[in-house]
């Protein structure tokens, strides 16, 4: 474990593996995220990007390996709700919103506040949850949908949705799964500008298939392959890899 | 209980005495003379001479003594032997006697007679020819220790061939004279020896008799061969205790791997399972009463006409529910959980309406019933039937998903369902038969459950949360799971029941899974990984 | 100020219940005592401890519709919690009895004397103080739920599995309950009891007061239900039974928010089952059945899952056919009932009250979209 590395980073992960009954989803995958850093990930399907996602945010335990956040909290001894409330936010890859709820209301619930069952219970709102939730509509051009239920929004809005929410959350490290998949081009550069605004103020960990979309998003790309890095740099020089082309296209 | 069974033993007796084997042509005289007096003690000569002769005659002698059907006539110095059909004969020669004599008077009994003649014909079938008979006799004799008897035991022993026979006479001879108050104490040790050796329930009631008695050498043998006895018995109470434990985990077997199949390989909760079960049941019920009725020679084989009938009639009711109801369901765990639950009770009124509310009564056909010794374990015919059906179903079942192109597709559908169905497999269809057969299934537990249980509307309801249990301990779509949870939850509970009590046991169980569960929510065979957890 | 947090609690049909109750809980009392039995509208004793009957059932369902309605966890154990209320008091009215049972022993019940025991157990200490019977109304289906759900939702036992097991826990009980040697009236359970509070528990004013009390309590726990859904903490549990693992990972404490609920809920069942207990005048273990919590589930799924004064009307709905059938034509009750779970789930999802929303909306908004809503609403809420 190299010390000033693990230090200076946001996220540290060393040597992580995962195995599924013989399955191994993850081997040895190494990855450090510096704070306010935007990083995109790609690889080919099964190369264990969900996985990585499920390791950080607490829902799978690694067999090997080490995850640390900030420098310091072990992120494998925590449970998903410790680590949300250390501020990591995930977005998942099929949308996943509180569909019998409004716009409002699953905003309302992502919002930074207390979790426990009792201040939801007996406690008073924070003065300025309107205006936050005003704010975070309308960063997700969602403010003309605030009554409507989630259920009833179009998918490309379900998606906002739950980047909205990640917002709310105000989180330091936001894990955004597949942010386009199903969305038409002009959905997906609209995206592709969303999450570069978020990523000014907070550190950005994107999985994404749509090469095109990463280009747009002009930041250090990551290739995974069979649960491990395979090439780290940026969209022109890793696409350019001979091993990276062979893993995309050679099969 | 003695009385009957020196009946038992006469009859026998009599049976084989029709055989050549004995001398038919002994003079009786001698021996019957004693019965020409009215005292109780040359009475009780006679019986012993009788039963040491040998005679053709002897045992029908005894029995008509037994029943009060003997009779003496001092002038004549003739016995007279009155037959049922109140026909008389002379009991030496076994002449018919035309002519009542006037003097003629039955042989009285007095309770110590009684005994004498229980011996006698104890003694008597000790000499019969047939070595079952003897052997019988001889463990008649054990039971009684009626020192009366060593005579003509050491005259047995003495003339004895067969070594199964001869121990169990030498088995006999010790425990008379380990409760012998007069025997030496080489008598005793050495019956000790005999007894440990034989080392059952029995032997081990009169060695902890011996155990207490006075000090001394044989009160120590006893004490020693008791203890070993009790070692070996705890040991093979053990094993029965295994024996009876898998006999119940192969019940739970038969009600829940059809479940295993709807719940464990579909994801269907089906509530009800249970009355599959039940109607599996009523239609052996159904078979057997045509049976009864119109063919009745073919009552043995009842079951097997019952058991392919069950599969068909309650799979036929499993696709009907799975096409009306189930299929509307899918994706809907809770929902589909409520409506089979509905489905349950209007089966089970259904039931009671066409059928009535009590319990019918099943047969069991002559090759499942009746028990026999193995080693030291009592085995019951049905049980072990009933284990030999569940396994034997449980392989048909796995060699149907593995080797067969329904189940190959079967298993496809677990996995992929849109794969499989892009790959041209009939989802729906596959999703029906599997249904069938999961319920089918249980109509086939249902014959085997006719067997040991109560044939009711309610008999369904007592096996489904039981069949739950099973699945969900074993590990929901493993098929090798719920056999292991089915035969875990039989030995379990068995074991728990001379602690706890059977319904204590039960509770401890119940109690036991539950928290099992909250440790490992997915069962003993867990799958991992992501396509279990979306 | 109390007034208008009251008012932006409570909706309209919870407001049109709540005052419906109210009313009947002073008019049934008036019908009973003040009223000569010639008088048509006369409610004669019977009639009144029946209606008790179906009140406390629907403070059962609204208990119910609390956990699966808005929680998503569908409790089959739920009779457990009201047949364990429901023992509570009747320890308590077996103390009272006092020399007036069978074998006049000033402190053992009946069936204790007749078992031969000669100290009254621990377990039945303080029952005859009434404070204290009521406080383990309340404590014991808690305390048991408590720890069932301490153990259930920190594994994450969900969906089907936790109904099995919730089933497996009330089957549990049924079969401790019939043992002797409990300590609870085994078979025959606990009954012939005299009097509550000092009052004879047959007179005609005890069984009005009883009544009033039960309607009383169906007003109290509808408030409360409605204080808690329509709080921040509601929506966490709808938001908790859409989409689990979103909650979770927004921070929310799933197992945290599963066990207040389900503590809760256990607790409102205790209730009703200590008032259903002197009402009826008996408590015994076949109040455990596993089939009383599916009839129960019925009863909430009827009315209309989420919609709390739904589950009650879904109680008093179904309670009333199975009356009349019983009375009428009772071999087809079975038939009935059963139809009704599957007719339910396959036409009704939303229950009686589910079908009025949508029919309303139908009118008032274009229909296409509704059934959108509906369609993903019905997906989301069962998984």
């Amino acid at each position: 474990m190299d010390e000033a590395v693990l230090t200076s980073s946001l996220l540290y992960l060393d040597g992580v593996a995962v195995s599924f009954d013989g399955y191994k989803a993850l081997r040895g995958l190494s990855l450090t995220l510096a704070p306010g850093e935007m990083r995109a990930i790609i690889g080919p399907n099964g190369a264990g990007k969900t996985t990585m996602m499920d390791v950080i945010t607490g829902k799978t335990r690694p067999d090997e390996g080490v995850v640390y956040f900030g420098g310091a909290r072990d992120l494998t001894l925590l449970d998903e709700a410790s680590i949300a409330n250390l501020g990591i936010g995930r977005k998942f890859q099929k949308p996943t919103v509180f569909e019998s709820h409004t716009v409002e209301d699953n905003i309302l619930l992502a919002l930074k506040a207390p979790r426990t069952a009792r201040a939801t219970l007996f406690g008073r709102p924070a003065a300025d949850v309107a205006p936050r939730i005003d704010r975070i509509l309308e960063t997700t051009r969602l403010a003309d949908h605030r009554a409507r239920m989630a259920a009833d929004l179009s998918h490309g809005q379900k998606q906002w949705l739950e980047i909205g929410m990640l917002l709310a959350q105000d989180p330091k490290l936001l894990l955004v799964d597949e942010p386009v998949a199903g969305m038409t081009d002009a959905e997906t550069m609209q995206t592709a500008a969303l999450l570069r605004e978020i990523a000014k103020d907070h550190s950005v960990v994107v999985v994404e298939h749509d090469m095109d979309f990463v280009r747009e998003l002009g930041v250090k790309v990551t290739v995974l392959h069979e649960g491990a890095v395979l090439a780290e740099g940026p969209i022109d020089v890793v696409s350019a890899d001979p091993q990276v082309v062979e893993v995309y296209l050679g099969r | 209980m003695r009385i009957v069974f020196s009946r038992v033993c006469l009859c026998l007796a009599l049976l084989f005495a029709l055989t050549p084997a004995l001398a038919a042509d002994i003079d009786l005289k001698p021996a019957l003379s004693g019965f020409l007096s009215a005292s109780f003690s040359s009475t009780e000569k006679s019986i012993e001479a009788l039963a040491r002769s040998g005679a053709a005659q002897a045992p029908a002698i005894i029995e008509a003594l037994q029943d009060e059907r003997l009779y003496y006539s001092g002038a004549s110095g003739t016995v007279i032997v009155k037959a049922r059909s109140g026909a008389l004969r002379d009991a030496a020669t076994d002449a018919p006697v035309a002519q009542a004599p006037a003097d003629m008077k039955p042989v009285r009994l007095n309770n110590r007679l009684r005994r004498a003649v229980d011996a006698a014909v104890g003694a008597l079938t000790l000499m019969s020819s047939n070595p079952a008979r003897r052997r019988e006799a001889a463990d008649a004799v054990f039971k009684s220790r009626d020192s009366a008897t060593l005579p003509t035991l050491d005259a047995a022993i003495g003339k004895e061939t067969d070594a199964a026979v001869l121990t169990v006479l030498e088995q006999a001879r010790a425990s008379i004279y380990l409760a012998k108050s007069d025997a030496t104490d080489a008598q005793k040790i050495e019956a000790i020896g005999v007894l440990r050796a034989r080392g059952d329930q029995d032997s081990l009631a009169l060695l902890s008799a011996a155990a207490s008695g006075p000090d001394g050498i044989v009160r120590t043998a006893a004490q020693s061969a008791a203890s070993s006895i009790e070692t070996r018995l705890a040991l093979w109470n053990n094993v029965q205790n295994v024996w009876y434990g898998l006999s119940l985990g192969s019940v739970l077997l038969l009600a829940a791997i059809g479940l295993a199949i709807t719940f464990g390989v579909m994801g269907v909760i089906n509530m009800a399972h249970g009355e599959m079960v039940m109607l599996g049941a009523y239609t052996t019920f159904v078979v057997q009463e045509y049976a009864r009725t119109k063919w009745p020679e073919m009552f043995d084989y009842s079951l097997f006409i019952a058991i392919p009938l069950a599969f068909l009639f309650t799979g036929l009711v499993g696709v009907a529910i799975e096409r009306s109801i189930i299929r509307f369901l899918y994706g809907r765990p809770l929902e589909t959980l409520l409506a089979t639950f509905g489905l349950s009770l209007v089966l089970q009124q259904a039931v009671r309406t066409v059928f009535g509310a009590n319990n019918r009564e099943v047969g069991a056909p002559g090759f499942m019933s009746g028990s026999f010794h193995l080693a030291g374990l009592e085995i019951t015919s049905g049980r072990m039937w009933i284990i030999a059906f569940a396994l034997s179903v449980f392989a048909a079942l796995q060699l149907l998903l593995r080797f067969t192109s329904f189940g190959l597709r079967m298993r496809a559908v677990t996995q992929n369902r849109r794969m499989a169905a892009s790959m041209g497999i009939d989802t729906n269809r596959i999703d029906a038969l599997a249904f069938g057969l999961g319920s089918g299934i249980a109509g086939m537990a249902g014959v085997a459950l006719s067997q040991i249980d109560n044939v009711s509307p309610n008999l369904g309801q007592s096996y489904i949360i039981d069949s739950f249990m099973v699945v969900v301990f074993g590990g929901v779509g493993n098929l090798w799971g719920t056999l292991l949870g089915a035969a875990t939850l039989g030995v379990a509970n068995k074991f728990l029941e001379p602690f706890a009590g059977a319904v204590l046991g039960k509770i401890v169980l119940l109690v036991f899974i539950i928290l099992f569960i909250q440790k490992r929510p997915r069962g003993l065979f867990a799958l991992k990984g992501r396509a279990v957890e979306a | 100020m109390q007034l208008r947090r009251f008012a932006s609690i409570m909706d309209a049909r919870s407001l049109i219940a709540v005052a419906l109750t109210a009313a009947v809980a002073i008019i049934v009392p008036i019908l009973l005592l003040s009223t000569p039995e010639s008088f048509p509208l006369h409610a004669p004793p019977y009639v009144v401890a029946l209606l008790g009957k179906y009140l406390c059932f629907a403070i059962l369902a609204v208990a119910l519709d609390l956990v699966w309605g808005y929680c998503g966890i569908l409790s089959l154990g739920h009779g457990a919690f009201f047949a364990l209320g429901g023992y509570a008091m009747g320890m308590y009215l077996m103390r009272q009895i006092g020399t007036r049972g069978v074998y006049a022993d000033p402190v053992l019940p009946d069936f204790m004397v007749f078992l031969n025991w000669k100290t009254l157990p621990v377990t039945w200490w303080g029952f005859d103080f009434f404070p204290y019977a009521m406080l383990m109304v309340l404590l014991i289906p808690g305390v048991l739920a408590f720890g069932f759900g301490w153990l259930a939702f920190r594994s994450r036992v969900t969906g089907v599995y936790l109904s099995i097991i919730t089933q497996a826990m009330t089957y549990a009980l049924l079969l401790a309950f019939f043992r002797n040697d409990m300590g609870f009236g085994g078979n025959n359970g606990l009954t012939d009891f005299k009097d509550i509070l000092g009052f004879n528990v047959q007179s005609d004013a005890t069984r009005a007061a009883l009544f009033s009390t039960s309607a009383v309590a169906l007003i109290a726990s509808i408030v409360v239900g409605r204080y808690l859904v329509s709080s921040k903490f509601g929506k966490v549990l709808i938001a908790i039974r859409d989409a689990e693992s979103r909650a979770r990972f927004l921070g929310y404490r799933v197992e945290n928010y599963k066990l207040a609920v389900f503590t809760l809920s256990a607790m409102m069942a205790g209730v009703a089952g200590a008032l259903y207990v002197p009402q009826v005048g008996i408590i015994n273990p076949s109040e455990f059945s596993p089939a009383n919590s599916i009839e129960a589930v019925i009863w909430v799924a009827v009315g209309g899952r989420g919609t709390l004064v739904g589950a009650a009307l879904g109680a008093l709905l179904v309670n009333f056919a199975k009356t009349w059938f019983t009375g009428a034509l009772p071999e087809y009750w079975l038939f009935a009932l059963g139809s009704l779970f599957v007719l339910v789930t396959l036409f009704l999802p939303k229950g009686i009250f589910g079908l009025i929303d949508h029919l309303r909306r139908n009118r008032t908004e274009t229909p296409g979209r509704g059934d959108v809503a509906e369609a993903g609403g019905a997906k989301t809420a069962a998984s």
